[in-house]
This record gives structure tokens, C-alpha cells and sequence, in this order.
């Protein structure tokens, strides 16, 4: 009977060690971005040094944007994310659907430092980036000048990338086909410009390798699996520094901004803030974007940019000639059901 | 134990023997019972219950009654034809008045833009403008916040989500919707997927199990034919690759199959393409890389049968002057029937269910059942959608799994053998 | 064996069969042959030919946090899962094999459904249930959803041991006057402990290679090397992908020379010889391999 009874001692203890490990560490901070050269530009310029400042421990995860995880998280009460890096249509929707704390900007800054599209009711930006058209000069001779470049098989026979989804795709398939910028929203938002848009996408279908994580298209690229792609301008940047001959196009780039948001009910709100306080000053952010070539949002730490990282960031003002400004209440509105059109038309 | 117990029960005047036995019978079997419940217990919580509660989700539906609860109560009872009366517009502007900055309405918004497009901003418009003035007919101002509710399609897209239960989900797995005068049609083009898509993930799994089959039978055979001694190496060959990572070996077959592998690199070196053939991230390597996990699964039940055969059948055969292939054909091949069954349906089964190996080796045209249910669920947190896909996919499951335990599972296997 | 007197016929079927499942065997070995070389590999890039030894990415490997974390992660959920797999299928297997009862088929087949569900609707399936009792993004929750994926392995390995076991010997202690539980640690364990040992591996395995329902259930903090590598091999194939295969290969011949061993020994016990795949056939569904 002894014998039996030190086993199951032996077994509740066990089991006890596993109920110690499920409750997580108090005042550790999870933030959540969008991985890859974003996370490491982040480690370096936001977690470290806020963890040197307040001891407030970083555990950094990444995600490809999607909402299920959030969203289940608030309804179920259980909410172990603490700030996630959200782009603007997901910011908005998530406001809607009372996924996000409304932010008290006095705990923050002053909003008037910062641009106003960077300033919501649930979230607050942290970098400004662009979707850019991205080539390998090693193996394009003639290099492409614009989307409607990528779509001409002929010239430049070969494989290309696209992010798999709706956004942004849609958009660069709509001036490829020769739409203005500045009326390609007006266009997507009536069936017919839908409809043109995925016709557009069936010309290229068999040549497009589709790409999900930011930290793809610079590898596909580099390994010569295709030879253009759309990317995210800081990954191909992050790239060229590594010694690859990348080449960005910033003709018809579409440009947004990320935000730092705060999941609601989480119990690490007071941190949380503190977090986002830190990543918000003009210094910090100053180094994120000389870690990576995204732009600040803090208007302070854009004047004390040096000239060179600024020139490369989606808001110069060169980058932004013929540039497509991302509408993310065009997406709130249509995402979900463009989401899924996309999602079928591709498996077919 | 019982045994020991016995010995009182001849004292005279007792219970007879042979009801004390059955007592004694029924407390062990009580007693053995009592070990299978802390299993059946444990998975009723963490599978059973989930399983279903997830297929509940496919037709649950209350978003919509809970947003507008007065609403949808009314619209119950109304015919659907004409536009609803001043009440139901009344109840419509009191619901929304109280659903104002109140999460539930963005959900029913969502709920009703999968109905049609546009009811979003329809919805949440009309939440954040509507104001209705004394004197002024509810109708005069919900009509007045967006004229869309003028249509009574829009209303009955509310009608149907009037009650708590919903055949939305189901249908659109199937590729039907409800059109607004009631009846199941086919779903728009540019939204029909669903069949397809099961149909590719029978084909794929057909495909997968054949290839599997016609490798695992010679391998199978030649391990149930050869010495002992070499058989345990070749056994620890093919059991090597099952014993490690899907992962690993997912990772293993980019770096083989890619443009410049060593696969692609081989075939150009020797002249026999001239440029690399795209061996990754369409059906071809997905093919390659499920073969390559399910195929032990096939040359396991199929040794284990081939072993079972004695070798002096095909000799005897032979013996009697029947051509050896012959002999093979019509007195080895029939005997291991059971064995393909069984890896065939075994192979079969577990394909179905494939998301890892497509999902990283494949394009979005090689994406299988399970794939659509993860995106519901990650990407546009559709969990009726999900959950209708589940259920169709679980059902097809199912049905494979009842003919497998029937002729060749454990169930049969594990029959308790009287000693 | 080819006998001299073997016809030309058989002679060409003979060495063509041999060919064949020779071909075959690269192709089930060659994936594994090909990754473990790479993670030695001195270049950056995850290809052939190779520019030199290094131990870089090991380096790489074991001073990153997220990989050591990953690999520490499984280390922790996966023995576990096993311990609750292994103990609650093992008494009921000891109920099943003792006893019958109507509707007893239906209990099994029940039982070893898991291993059959596609994983990713038993997955999401649990995240669904779990997030609610706040077990979803938990070590614990981890642990009893693996658990939950290893319970048939032990189910399926347990009844082939016990019922190759002789209960007479129970009885035979039993009558020489040791108590049932002195009984069961002196006589049925040794008997029954390679089945155990080998459901314990498969329920290890599984758990171990478990991506899906991670993916799903596990927040950062609870990223097993799996998922890690899902990740990784997703977004950024570096060489230390191969540096982490590695370590998982070098896991999986470790579990199959634990098993065979345990094979070998069950044969001393039992005193007849029995051919590797005897044990594979008894446990029949072997591992769950989700994919």
C-alpha cells in the first residue's frame, strides 16, 4: 500500500508542477508583432531597452495579422496577448467589435506629436511601411518600373510573388491595370471593379507563387524562385544591408501604418501602456528606423531623422509621388467578404 | 480476490453459491468498468465535448437575435413579402438605440454582410445616425439613416437570421445559399468552392493511397519473404522516417525538391531538362511528401498480413504446374487482400485530414478540407464556416472509420480471446 | 533465398523485386540523409553543395531563445502528456482486456478516435472548448490536448500486451498469498511493462511532433520545437532549421532503439523469438502522424 501511495504522491506532484506552469509569470509582457526583420527591429529598439529601463520582461510572439486569435481570447476572457501590432483596417474593425481598449492618450503623450493618421480611438501607430513592387537586379537586366511590369509576362518571363489575401492585392492588380491611385478605393468599392481586379489576376494566376509571411519575399527573391514580388519596402532594405541586390520600385507603392493596440481584458493593462509610452518617444522610434526602413510616427523623431535612413522611408516625399495611401475603413467595410472571394478564387 | 472469497460461501443456510458468484462476477466487472471510466471521462472533456460543441457552432446562430432582440421577434411572424409595419420599424429603432457602442452590433453586422454585401455599413450606419424626432414615424427615420431598409430584401435577410438556428453555414459548405424568397439555390460562382474542394481532397487522398499501396506491396512483400536478419534492418529503415518529425521531413524534401536542389541540379547537370522543373509548392510535391509519411503506414498492415502466409500455398501451386506469376496472382495476391484493405483505408483516412505537408508544400490549388477550416478560423473568424466544413469533412471521416474498425480496427483485433 | 535451380524468370523477378524496394528505401531515407548534413554546413543558405564544416548553427540554434525556449517547451509539455496518456490508458486498457460488456466495440473504436478525427478539427475543436476555461495559451491545456492526441497509442499497444499476458500467473501469486497490489508491481508489471514502455514512446512521439492543435492552442510562451519549426520553415528557411531537424532525428533514433530494446527484452521474457514488426502488427494504428 506504501508503495502505491508514494506513486500517486509522486503523480500529484508531478501534475502539480504542470498546474504551476500554466499560470504565466506575473508582469511578464507579450507583445505580438508581425515577425522577421520587424520583430528584430523591435527587439533592438523597443523590448531590450525597455526591459533595461523598467524590468518589465518582453516575451516577443508573431503573427501574420490574423484577428481569430484575439478575437477568441476577449470572448473568452482569457486574454494572455498583451499589445499587438495591428494594420488599420483590423485597428478599426477591431475598435468596432470590442476587441481593443480604447486608449487614454494622457497615459501615451501628447497627440498633437504624432501624425493624425496615426492617432485612433483603440490604437496608436508605430510605424508608417509600404507594400512595394521588389526585383533581383541579378537577375532582371531590364529593370521593371511598375505593376503593369509585373504583370508582362513576356518581357519578364518567370515566376512572381504576391502576398496571399485580398489586401493590398487587389489594389496592385487594379493599377497594373492602368487605375489612378487616387481612384482605385472608388473603383474597388462597386462589383465591377472587383470583378476587374481578379480579371486582371487570372492573367498572371499560373505565374504567381503567393507569399504570407513578410520574411518571404526577400528569401524567394534572393534564391531566384521568382524573380519579382510585391514586399514590404523594410524587409527588402533589411535585405540589400545583408549584400543581396535587391531592387525596390516605389512607383505605386500602397503605404500604411501599424499600431500598437491593447487587447481588452488584459490583466497586464498598466504595463502594457508603459510599453507603448516607451515605443512612442522620439528616440525610440528614431532607432527603429535605423534598425529598419519604416517610418516614425512620432513628428519629432521624424525631424531628427538623418537624411539618409529618410530618403529610403515609404513618407519621403519622392516615395510618395505616385503612391496609394491604404483606406482602411474601405477594408473594414468590404474585407471580410473580399477575403473570402480572394481565398476561393485562389484555390480554383 | 474472489477466489479466496469462495471458500465461505458452502457454510449452510447462506446465499447458494451460485448467486454469490454472479455477486462476486459483477463487483470485479464493476471494479474493472471503474479503471475504463477515468479514460472515457477524461476524453469525453477534452475531445468528445469539444467535437461536438464545435459542430454546434455550425448551426448556431445568435448574433442577429442578440443585437436586436424585439426585432427579430417580430420579424418572426411577419409574411416576408411586403415591407414590415411601423412596429417592427419601432422595435428596430428602440433595439438599436439600446445596441448603440455595444460590441453585439458589429457582430450581427458581420453576421449580416455574409448575407449580403454591404449590410455592414448598412447596420452601423443606421446604429450611429438614427434619431427618431417626436411626432416623426419610426419608418420616416430608420428609412431617413439609409434608404437601403426601403428594400425589403433587407429585411428579409433579417428574417432569416430571426431565430436562434441557422442552415447558413451548412448549405454554403455544400455551395447552396437561401435566396431571399426563401428557397436553396446554388451559391454565386465567384463564392462556390466547397464542393470542389472535398472533391480534391477525396481525389488527392485517392491518388496518395494508390501511389502508397503500389510502393508499400513490393516492400512489404520482400520483408515478409527475406531472413530475419535482414528484414530487421530494412524494417528499422522504413521505421526510421516514421519515427521522425513531419516537419523534418517536410523541411527535407524543400531542400531536395527546390529549383536549385540537388534534384533539379542532377537533371540539368546531366542534360536531361534545361531548365529546373518546379518539383515544390504544387500538387507534384505534396504528392511526394505525403507518399513519403503515409507509406509506412500502408507497408506495416501489409507485412504484418504477408507474414501470416505460408509460403508453401505459392509452392504448392507451383508444384502442381501453375506458372509462378499465375500462382502468385491467384493464391498470394487474394490472401493479402485484408492487408491492402487495411492500409488502404488507413492511408486513405489519415490523408483526408492532411493540412501540414499541403499547407507548406503546397499552392493555394493543393489546399485540402482541413485548410479552408483553419482559415475560418484564423483569418476571418468565421466559426460557423469552420465548424460547417468540420462537420462535412468529420461526417466523411466517419464513415471510412466504421468500415475500417468494422473489417480491420482494433475494435476487431482487440476482441477479448477466452484463454 | 535464389536458388541455383532458379529459371531465368525468377531470376529477373528476384533481382528487379531487390531493385525496387532498394529504390524505394532511398526514398524513404534519402529526406533525413539529405537535412542532417545541412546543419553543418558553413553557408547561410539552406542548399547543396555544401562550402564547409561548422558548428554555426547548433551555435545559432542553442543561444537563441526562441529555439532553446521551443525545445524547452516540449521538453516539458510532451513527458507529461505522456504520463497522463500512459497511466489513464493503461487502467483502462487493464477494464477493456478484463471484461465484457455490450457496446464494448463502439467504446474502443471511441476511444482510438482521436487518432483518426483530422487533426485540425480535433484542434480547433479543443481551442474552442478550452479558451473558455481559460486553457487555451496554457501549459496545462497543452498538456491534456497532447495527452488526448497520445491515448490511443497507449489504447491500441496496451490490449495487444495484456492480452498476450497469462492472467494464471495473477492467480498463481495470488495463491501464494501476495496481495493484489504487491502482485501487480511484482509479477503483471515486469510482464506488461514493454507494452507500457512502447505506448509511452508513441504517446511521446506524438506529442512531440505535434504541430496542429499547438498552433491553435499555444500562445508564444508555450511555442513547442515543432511549432517553432512550422514557423521557421514558413518564413525564414535558415540552416538552423537543419540544426533543429537534427536534434529532433537524433530524438526519434533514440526512441526507436528504446523500443527496440524493449523488444528484445520482452522476447527474453517471453522466451520466443519475435520479429521486429510482431510488436508493430499488435499495436496495428501505430503513431498518429498529422500532417
Amino acid at each position: 500500500m506504501a508503495t502505491l501511495r508514494q506513486h500517486l504522491l509522486g503523480m500529484t506532484a508531478l501534475v502539480g508542477t504542470g498546474l504551476a506552469f500554466a499560470a504565466p509569470a506575473q508582469a511578464d509582457l507579450t507583445v505580438i508583432s508581425f515577425g522577421g526583420a520587424v520583430q528584430q527591429a523591435q527587439i533592438k529598439a523597443y523590448y531590450e531597452p525597455f526591459t533595461a529601463a523598467t524590468g518589465i520582461k518582453i516575451i516577443p510572439g508573431e503573427y501574420n495579422g490574423e484577428q481569430a486569435k484575439i478575437k477568441a481570447m476577449v470572448d473568452t476572457k482569457n486574454v494572455t496577448w498583451d499589445v499587438v501590432e495591428v494594420e488599420t483596417a483590423e485597428l478599426l474593425r477591431g475598435c468596432e467589435e470590442g476587441l481593443y481598449e480604447p486608449l487614454d492618450f494622457a497615459k501615451i503623450g501628447d497627440k498633437k506629436d504624432f501624425l493624425a493618421s496615426a492617432v485612433t480611438e483603440c490604437g496608436i501607430g508605430t510605424f508608417v511601411w509600404a507594400t512595394i513592387l521588389a526585383y533581383n537586379a541579378d537577375k532582371l537586366t531590364t529593370p521593371p518600373t511598375s505593376w503593369a511590369d509585373f504583370w508582362d509576362v513576356k518581357k519578364f518571363p518567370g515566376k512572381r510573388s504576391l502576398r496571399k489575401g485580398a489586401k493590398f492585392t487587389l489594389e496592385i492588380a487594379l493599377l497594373a491595370d492602368g487605375v489612378k491611385p487616387a481612384e482605385v478605393y472608388k473603383v474597388l468599392a462597386t462589383k465591377e471593379g472587383v470583378d476587374r481586379a481578379f480579371a486582371k489576376l487570372d492573367q498572371i494566376k499560373g505565374d504567381i507563387q503567393w507569399w504570407q509571411a513578410g520574411a518571404q519575399p526577400p528569401q524567394m527573391l534572393a534564391s531566384g524562385d521568382v524573380i519579382m514580388s510585391s514586399a514590404y519596402n523594410g524587409r527588402i532594405a533589411t535585405a540589400q544591408k545583408e549584400g543581396r541586390n535587391l531592387q525596390i520600385v516605389w512607383n505605386g507603392s500602397v503605404y500604411d501604418a501599424d499600431h500598437w493596440t491593447i487587447p481588452k481584458g488584459t490583466p497586464n493593462a498598466a504595463e502594457a501602456y508603459k510599453f507603448i509610452q516607451f515605443a512612442s518617444l522620439p528616440k525610440t522610434q528614431g532607432a527603429y528606423s535605423q534598425q529598419i526602413a519604416y517610418g516614425p510616427v512620432n513628428l519629432k523623431a521624424i525631424d531628427g531623422l538623418d537624411a539618409k535612413i529618410a530618403a529610403n522611408l515609404p513618407t519621403a516625399p519622392k516615395n510618395l509621388e505616385n503612391a496609394l495611401a491604404n483606406n482602411g475603413q474601405f477594408w473594414v467595410e468590404y474585407g471580410e467578404e473580399l477575403e473570402q472571394r480572394f481565398n476561393a478564387w485562389a484555390a480554383k | 480476490m474472489t477466489a479466496l472469497d469462495d471458500t465461505q460461501a458452502t457454510a449452510p443456510g447462506s446465499v447458494p453459491l451460485r448467486v454469490q458468484l454472479r455477486r462476486a462476477e459483477r463487483i470485479t466487472k464493476l471494479k474493472y468498468l471503474g479503471l475504463i471510466a477515468p479514460l472515457a471521462i477524461f476524453l469525453a472533456v477534452t475531445f468528445l465535448w469539444p467535437i461536438g460543441a464545435l459542430l454546434w457552432h455550425s448551426v448556431d446562430n445568435p448574433e442577429v437575435v442578440e443585437a436586436l432582440p424585439e426585432t427579430t421577434k417580430l420579424l418572426r411572424s411577419w409574411d416576408r413579402k411586403a415591407l414590415p409595419d411601423e412596429a417592427v420599424f419601432a422595435a428596430f429603432a428602440r433595439d438599436l438605440a439600446a445596441a448603440h457602442g455595444n460590441p453585439a452590433l458589429a457582430g450581427a453586422a458581420k453576421r449580416l454582410n455574409m448575407e449580403r454585401s454591404g449590410f455592414r455599413s448598412q447596420l452601423m450606419n443606421t446604429g450611429r445616425k438614427l434619431r427618431v424626432e417626436a411626432g416623426q414615424s419610426a419608418k420616416a427615420a430608420v428609412l431617413a439613416a439609409d434608404a437601403r431598409w426601403g428594400e425589403v430584401s433587407s429585411w428579409q435577410a433579417l428574417a432569416r437570421n430571426s431565430t436562434p438556428f441557422t442552415a447558413f453555414y451548412l448549405l454554403a459548405a455544400l455551395d447552396h445559399k437561401i435566396a431571399d424568397d426563401g428557397s436553396i439555390v446554388h451559391a454565386d460562382p465567384d463564392q462556390t468552392i466547397y464542393v470542389e474542394i472535398l472533391l480534391r481532397t477525396l481525389w488527392m487522398s485517392v491518388i496518395v493511397t494508390l501511389i502508397s499501396l503500389a510502393l508499400a506491396y513490393p516492400l512489404a512483400y520482400l520483408l515478409a519473404t527475406i531472413p530475419s536478419k535482414s528484414s530487421n534492418l530494412l524494417m528499422i529503415m522504413v521505421l526510421l522516417p516514421f519515427w521522425t518529425s513531419v516537419l523534418v521531413r517536410v523541411a527535407a524534401w524543400i531542400v531536395l525538391l527546390q529549383n536549385e536542389g540537388p534534384i533539379n541540379r542532377a537533371l540539368v547537370g546531366l542534360g536531361i531538362v534545361d531548365e529546373p522543373l518546379q518539383l515544390v509548392f504544387n500538387r507534384l510535391g505534396v504528392y511526394i511528401a505525403m507518399v513519403h509519411i503515409l507509406l509506412p503506414f500502408a507497408v506495416l498492415p501489409l507485412y504484418s498480413v504477408m507474414k501470416g502466409i505460408s509460403p508453401s500455398y505459392v509452392r504448392a501451386a507451383v508444384s502442381l504446374g501453375s506458372p509462378p506469376f499465375r500462382s502468385f496472382w491467384k493464391i498470394y495476391f487474394p490472401l493479402t487482400l485484408p492487408g491492402i484493405g487495411a492500409g488502404g483505408l488507413l492511408v486513405f483516412i489519415l490523408s483526408m485530414g492532411y493540412y501540414i505537408t499541403p499547407a507548406l508544400l503546397g499552392s493555394p490549388r493543393e489546399q485540402m478540407a482541413s485548410y479552408f477550416v483553419a482559415f475560418y478560423v484564423n483569418e476571418t473568424t468565421n466559426w460557423g464556416m469552420a465548424a460547417a466544413l468540420s462537420t462535412i469533412l468529420l461526417a466523411a471521416t466517419l464513415v471510412l472509420y466504421i468500415i475500417y474498425s468494422r473489417y480491420f480496427g482494433p475494435a476487431r483485433v482487440n476482441q477479448v480471446a477466452p484463454r | 533465398m535464389l536458388q541455383p535451380y532458379a529459371s531465368p524468370v525468377e531470376r529477373v523477378w528476384y533481382y528487379s523485386l531487390r531493385v525496387l524496394c532498394g529504390l524505394i528505401i532511398v526514398f524513404l531515407v534519402v529526406p533525413i540523409l539529405v537535412i542532417v548534413p545541412l546543419s553543418f554546413n558553413a553557408d547561410s543558405i539552406l542548399m547543396y553543395p555544401m562550402s564547409g564544416f561548422s558548428w554555426r548553427w547548433y551555435h545559432e540554434f542553442f543561444g537563441s531563445v526562441t529555439w532553446t525556449n521551443a525545445l524547452k517547451n516540449s521538453l516539458i509539455i510532451s513527458p507529461l502528456a505522456t504520463l497522463v496518456a500512459v497511466v489513464l490508458g493503461t487502467l483502462a486498457s487493464i477494464g477493456l482486456v478484463r471484461v465484457n460488456f455490450p457496446g464494448k466495440a463502439l467504446l474502443i473504436s471511441v476511444l482510438i478516435s482521436p487518432m483518426v478525427v483530422p487533426v485540425v478539427i480535433a484542434g480547433v475543436a479543443v481551442y474552442l472548448f478550452f479558451a473558455p476555461l481559460g486553457l487555451s495559451g496554457s501549459y496545462l491545456g497543452l498538456i491534456l490536448a497532447h495527452a488526448m492526441l497520445g491515448v490511443p497509442f497507449v489504447i491500441t499497444t496496451m490490449t495487444a500486451t495484456l492480452q498476450q499476458f497469462d492472467y494464471n500467473l495473477v492467480r498463481a501469486s495470488a495463491s501464494l498469498g501476495a496481495d493484489p497490489i504487491k502482485t501487480f508491481f511484482k509479477v503483471t508489471l515486469p510482464l506488461v511493462a514493454p507494452g507500457v514502455i512502447s505506448g509511452a514512446l508513441f504517446a511521446f512521439a506524438t506529442s512531440f511532433d505535434e504541430v496542429v492543435v499547438t498552433l491553435f492552442l499555444a500562445s508564444p510562451e508555450q511555442r513547442t520545437l515543432p511549432r517553432q519549426m512550422f514557423s521557421g520553415i514558413r518564413e525564414n528557411i535558415s540552416p538552423t532549421i537543419a540544426a533543429a531537424a537534427t536534434v529532433l532525428v537524433a530524438v526519434a533514433t533514440l526512441l526507436l532503439l528504446v523500443l527496440e530494446l524493449v523488444r528484445r527484452r520482452s522476447e527474453r521474457l517471453r522466451g520466443a523469438p519475435t520479429p521486429i514488426a510482431k510488436s508493430v502488427r499488435r499495436s496495428f494504428l501505430k503513431k498518429r502522424i498529422e500532417a
